[in-house]
This record gives structure tokens, C-alpha cells and sequence, in this order.
């Protein structure tokens, strides 16, 4: 069975460690994933980029609406996720359009990656 | 504090929003300033058993205000102390104040007190020290040491500035605390971002030994931004400034040798650059764009991009670059911009072009270092070595910092050795 782990956290907490604490913490968390990896239990890692740089498509209207900033609706809830190489936001915005048409309703937020490992674990 | 770092932290983050709340409540900076600071010590001392509030600004502004109120009070009074069991009810309260910290209230709160940093009659360097001591909570000896100066003199620069717009509050000209209309609020933007970016430059346009010392302006001021893009997401020009710092800052690595000698971008070792920081900067700007509402912010975060997105110097899209300083020069008409654009020009079009470009700015840039750099490295490709001196000896004499002075000194060496090997080829 794969599982996904969401982590939350409070951006502005996050945003304010100095690079040190983060190095830190980054360094604890890779000792870990490096275990995991080894033991094949590993997929992909990503950590996302501020919610500054999200945008949301809201796709339970036609034509969807495009608005900025992260998803901040509390009715619906985290059912998936897709990670998409896109050229830039146009494309992403493309992608998601595209999907939307095929299931309506709720919305997609599409948010940058800063970091991402492909772990390589496989169901 | 030791025990509980994530207090710290989680202080620090609320800061912004519960002084600009406590700021509206009292309309007094020194009030604000001591409820809030009195708010934390009592945070210190009862989160660490309680664990920590589910929204601590606004915990920070129900204690702080209530702290406050006594205190004035007090003084008016000389009533005895209350209860501490007064603020045992600030979870309940909490909700309240919550959703009006979340409603528009806030987002004018948290700009009015950057824009009273902002006081036109404080000098840029003030407004700065300003906003890194109440907005950003900074300690005085950091922000002293990222000016290069001592605490007494900081302390003293920046009690002044307080008194300058404590005064100015009270007069016509002080900055009312009704939320703002739309007009008003776009111009209080503009100028609050105009002082974020200073902030920027500040810590950016250091070199050499103080580059370290100065390099948490250049973080506290992408934070800065980073706050205001949350209160205003739909804002393209602010959507452009935090792309452009990003996008700046992500080559901080990459920009000085050992020595602190500035290296140039296209000698920059470019896998050195911040590669989330470019990313979190393209997204940014993407994100502008769809606005179609340019501004100089978003133009010059776009001519970034287009440095950033080239894998290798080659590989630049000089004529995107041209471009956009034409659009610059239009939005923001400047000699310092025709400059910029004129090294976009000798890549494209070659040296004599960008000459050309360059010498009508001789009157008004002739005691700018820049020009003198740019004009003789264009004569030198273009062979007029003795002219080329000249500008890089007027260069060496307006360089302001160590690191300009040595970049040009190099390219007198690359000079002298250019004219020893043609010497020898004779």
C-alpha cells in the first residue's frame, strides 16, 4: 500500500528560519529519507514553494477562474495530486484547464516545487 | 528561551500583524510597541506548559491590548494590578479577534505601519532602519551591524526617526488610521514598496567583507515582500518586486570570489545559483504577467528572468533583454537605464552600437563609476586602448567600494597585457 504523508506547517514560521536552521533540519530529514531509500520505502519527496507563488483554479464554473493565491476553501478537502513538468504557469494553467474539463467541480492549486527527489519506491 | 526555540520563532512571525493591530488600537508606535512586547514576555511564560495558541497574533493582540489598557490605567489611576486571571480567557476570545485580524482591517493595518516607516521627511537610510526595528523586529545591534555602524549611534538614528514621525502623527500630515480608500491604498503600495526595495539594495549592493553582514537585509526585505503579497495577492507590481529580489538574490553564492571581488554574470559559476529561489521568482513573475498591468518592478524582474534562464552566458536572449530596457525607458526614463540597456545593445549589435548609445550620456553620468566602466571596456573591444584608460582611470577613481576598484584594475591588467602581446606580434 503507498501512502502519502501532507505536511503542514505555518508558512511565515517556516519562511523566518535563517538558512542555518533550515540547513539543519533539512539535514535531519535527509538522514531519515536516506534510510528509507535504502529499505526501497521510499517515493517521490517534494517541498513546495511559498503559497505566494500559487495560483487556483477554481473549476466548478465554465469557463474555470483563474485567481491568485493558494486554495483557501475549508469545505472541500486534499483528494490527490498530480506533479507536472511544465515551460511556465501558462502551460500549468493548460494542463489544469484540461483536466478540469474532464472532472468539474472544485478547484486545482497550482504551486511551484522547490525541491524534488524521485524517491523510487514503486507500488 | 532555550527550551522552546519554536517560540522565538512563532513571535517573530506574528510580529508584524499584532504591532499593526495594537497600532490601530492605541495610535501611539510606543504603545503599540510595549503592549506587544509585553505580550511576549507572557507568551514565554505560558506557552511553553499551555503549548502554543491556534492563531498567535491574535493571541498576541488580545493579551497585548488588554496589558496595555491596564497600564494606562495604572498610570491614570494608580489603581492596583489586576488579576492574572484576567487574561486566562484570552482562548475564548481568541475566535473574535481572529476573524477581524483575517478581514481587509488587517491587510491596511499591516500596511499603514510600513507606510508610517515611510515618512517623507525621514532620509531613506532612517526609513529603512525603521522598518527592520518595528516592522521586520530586528534587534539594534543586528540592524547596526548591517548599516556598518556602532549600537549607540543606530540606537540613537533610529530613536530620532521615531520621535520624527511620533510628531508627525500629530499633526495634518500624520497617516490616518481609518482603513484607507483605493486610491490611497495603491499609492501607499507604491511607496512602501519603492522602501522594501531599498531595503533590497542595501544589503545587495554591499561586496566584500560586509556582504555576509549585510545579506539578512536582502532576506528581510524578500519577507517583507512575501508579507505584503499575502495581504494584496493580486497586486502584479508587487508579484514583480518579489520576483525581482528573488531572482537577484538566488545569484548571492555566485557574485563574489574569495577575495570579495565582484565577479560579473556572465563569469558567474552559474550552478552556484538558488535554484528554488528562481523558481519561487519565474512563478512570481508568471503569476504577474497574466495581469497584463506592466510596471518597472515586473519589467526589471522579467530582464532577471531572462539572465536566469540561460544555462550558460551564450545562451542569453540579449534581444528579450534590449527589449524590455526599451520598455523600461519608456516607464521609467533614466540615463542609468539607457546605460543598462546599452550592454544589452553591444551584445547584439556589437561595440560601436552601444557607443553610440553611450556617449550622449556623458553630461549627466560623467561621476557615475558605471558609465566609465562600460564606456572604456567598449572602446577597448573596439581597439582605442588609450581611450579605453582614460574611462577605466575615472572609473578607479569613483569606485565605492574595494571590489569595483578591483574589477577595473583587472581590466587595466587585460589592457596592459593586450598591448605587451600586440607588441610582440609587431
Amino acid at each position: 500500500m503507498l501512502y502519502t504523508l501532507l505536511c503542514y506547517h505555518q508558512e511565515d514560521v517556516v519562511c523566518a528560519w535563517t538558512k542555518e536552521e533550515d540547513d539543519a533540519v533539512m539535514q535531519k530529514l535527509a538522514v531519515v529519507q536516506e534510510r528509507l531509500a535504502k529499505a526501497g520505502k521510499l517515493g517521490p519527496v517534494a517541498r513546495l514553494l511559498p503559497t505566494t507563488a500559487a495560483t487556483t483554479l477554481r473549476k466548478d464554473r465554465d469557463p474555470p477562474l483563474v485567481l491568485d493565491g493558494p486554495f483557501a476553501e475549508t469545505k472541500e478537502q486534499l483528494l490527490g495530486f498530480y506533479v507536472l513538468d511544465c515551460a511556465n504557469l501558462e502551460e500549468a494553467l493548460d494542463i489544469a484547464r484540461e483536466l478540469g474539463a474532464a472532472n468539474p467541480g472544485g478547484s486545482y492549486e497550482i504551486r511551484p516545487i522547490g525541491l524534488f527527489h524521485d524517491g523510487g519506491a514503486r507500488p | 528561551m532555550d527550551e522552546a526555540p519554536w517560540i522565538g520563532t512563532t513571535l517573530a512571525a506574528a510580529r508584524p500583524q499584532a504591532l499593526a493591530a495594537l497600532l490601530r488600537y492605541f495610535h501611539d508606535l510606543d504603545l503599540a510597541e510595549e503592549a506587544f512586547q509585553e505580550a511576549c514576555l507572557r507568551a514565554l511564560k505560558t506557552w511553553p506548559q499551555k503549548g502554543p495558541p491556534r492563531d498567535a497574533a491574535a493571541w498576541l493582540v488580545f493579551v497585548g491590548r488588554n496589558v496595555a489598557i491596564d497600564a494606562v490605567r495604572r498610570r491614570a489611576k494608580q489603581a492596583p494590578l489586576p488579576p492574572e486571571e484576567t487574561f486566562s480567557d484570552a482562548e475564548d476570545a481568541e475566535a473574535e479577534i481572529a476573524e477581524r485580524l483575517d478581514s481587509s482591517h488587517y491587510r491596511d493595518d499591516v500596511l499603514r505601519l510600513l507606510f508610517i516607516c515611510c515618512h517623507p521627511e525621514l532620509p531613506a537610510t532612517q526609513q529603512i532602519a525603521l522598518a527592520l526595528r518595528i516592522v521586520s523586529g530586528l534587534s539594534v545591534g543586528q540592524i547596526a551591524r548591517a548599516f556598518l555602524v556602532g549600537e549607540a549611534a543606530m540606537e540613537q538614528r533610529i530613536t530620532r526617526a521615531k520621535a520624527r514621525i511620533a510628531k508627525a502623527q500629530l499633526g495634518e500630515a500624520g497617516v490616518p488610521f481609518e482603513a484607507p480608500g483605493a486610491v490611497e491604498r495603491a499609492e501607499r503600495l507604491g511607496v512602501v514598496a519603492a522602501m522594501i526595495y531599498l531595503v533590497f539594495n542595501e544589503g545587495y549592493s554591499a561586496a566584500g567583507d560586509t556582504a555576509a553582514a549585510r545579506e539578512p537585509l536582502c532576506e528581510e526585505a524578500i519577507r517583507l515582500a512575501r508579507l505584503l503579497l499575502r495581504l494584496f495577492p493580486a497586486e502584479p507590481e508587487i508579484m514583480g518586486l518579489a520576483a525581482l529580489m528573488l531572482l537577484q538574490h538566488a545569484r548571492a553564492a555566485a557574485r563574489f570570489d574569495g577575495e570579495g571581488t565582484v565577479i560579473l554574470l556572465d563569469r558567474q559559476d552559474r550552478r552556484l545559483w538558488n535554484g528554488p529561489m528562481i523558481a519561487e521568482g519565474l512563478a512570481l513573475l508568471d503569476k504577474a504577467i497574466r495581469h497584463r498591468r506592466p510596471g518597472p518592478y515586473q519589467v526589471q524582474a522579467a530582464i532577471a528572468a531572462l539572465h536566469a534562464r540561460a544555462a550558460r552566458p551564450e545562451e542569453t536572449d540579449w534581444a528579450g533583454i534590449d527589449a524590455l530596457y526599451a520598455t523600461l525607458e519608456i516607464m521609467q526614463p533614466s540615463p542609468v537605464v539607457t546605460l543598462n540597456r546599452a550592454v544589452a545593445v553591444s551584445k547584439l549589435r556589437g561595440p560601436a552600437a552601444a557607443l553610440a548609445m553611450v556617449e550622449p550620456l556623458g553630461d549627466r553620468l560623467s561621476g557615475y563609476f558605471h558609465y566609465h566602466g562600460l564606456r572604456g571596456a567598449l572602446l577597448m573591444q573596439l581597439g582605442r586602448p588609450r581611450e579605453a584608460r582614460d574611462d577605466f582611470m575615472s572609473a578607479i577613481s569613483l569606485a565605492t567600494t574595494a571590489a569595483e576598484a578591483a574589477h577595473i584594475r583587472a581590466q587595466l591588467d587585460a589592457l596592459k597585457q593586450e598591448a605587451a602581446e600586440a607588441g610582440h606580434g609587431a
